[in-house]
């Protein structure tokens, strides 16, 4: 794949482009405020890479290299655009707390017999609306409802199918909080799944 | 396997699931979790929600960038290459 992208093959480029494109979108969305800046940033991204693709020595992967190039890119395009750039989303996750279920679902803490257990057990989902393609789309919104950092993580992990080694250097995030912040991120998928299966 | 292991509410479980699911909890928390959902529906059931949820996110695919885009980087290349 570098061989031929430094020998200039389009193909090369190309699917180069489909594999990360998209990835490379939601990582800049986490440090810039639009979509449009976003296309640009990794569009200079691109650029980057082919600037720098001679250089490339393959100690990192070129997948984490290509996003590194984008992190960079990003982040100082969000400063130019006066976006107080949420760095503590990626790097201090835990200062905002934020709880996987809501807190009434469960009996109180001072509860005689039970504390912290179900007050409202999660119920079966119905099996023959799994697959269905609006099931599909109450996913997509709930993804596309989250914070960028969760965003991102989801994507790449669960989406992408990357592993957190991969989604950690990519985003340059510790272990810890890549877990966090993916955490968050499917606990808030699941709960819209849940939310949509008891309505009807 | 420490009391408060043993005493693993419903309400501090749901937090350690994507945890337990990376392999990121110490063997006695991780016994601890799965002795809870062995006795508990609510949470068994709750774990097997959280899988379905992986699993469905798994039948996305991300939105590609606009075919504009990628035109338009497609020419990048082509002057990045042109005087190599």
């Amino acid at each position: 794949m570098i061989a031929a992208l430094r020998a200039g093959e389009d193909r090369a480029f190309e699917e180069l482009m489909r594999m990360y494109n998209a990835s490379l979108l939601r990582v800049a969305l986490i440090y810039v405020p639009s979509r449009a800046v976003a296309e640009d940033v990794v569009q200079e991204t691109w650029i980057g890479v082919l600037n720098g693709i001679d250089r490339f020595e393959g100690r990192s992967s070129l997948k984490t290299w290509i996003f590194r190039i984008l992190t960079n890119i990003a982040k100082t395009r969000g400063q130019r655009e006066g976006r107080t750039v949420p760095f503590s989303a990626l790097e201090r996750p835990d200062a905002v707390p934020e709880a996987a279920v809501d807190a009434d679902r469960f009996l109180p803490a001072d509860h005689e017999r039970w504390p912290g257990h179900w007050a409202s057990r999660p119920e079966p989902w119905p099996e023959d609306r799994l697959l269905a393609a609006e099931t599909r789309a109450v996913v997509e919104e709930a993804i596309d409802r989250l914070p960028p950092a969760q965003r991102a993580v989801i994507s790449l992990r669960d989406i992408e199918g990357w592993s957190s080694d991969e989604t950690r250097n990519a985003l340059g995030v510790s272990e810890t909080n890549q877990r966090v912040l993916l955490h968050r991120a499917r606990s808030k998928v699941r709960q819209a799944l849940e939310d949509y299966f008891s309505e009807a | 396997m420490s009391a408060s292991v043993e005493q693993l509410s419903c309400q501090e479980l749901v937090e350690l699931v994507t945890s337990y699911f990376e392999g990121a909890l110490p063997a006695d928390e991780r016994a601890g979790f799965e002795h809870h959902i062995e006795g508990c529906t609510g949470c068994h059931e709750y774990v097997r929600q959280m899988r379905t949820t992986i699993e469905l996110t798994g039948r996305l695919t991300t939105a590609d960038v606009s075919p504009d885009a990628e035109a338009t980087l497609l020419t990048v290349f082509r002057n990045w290459k042109a005087p190599r």
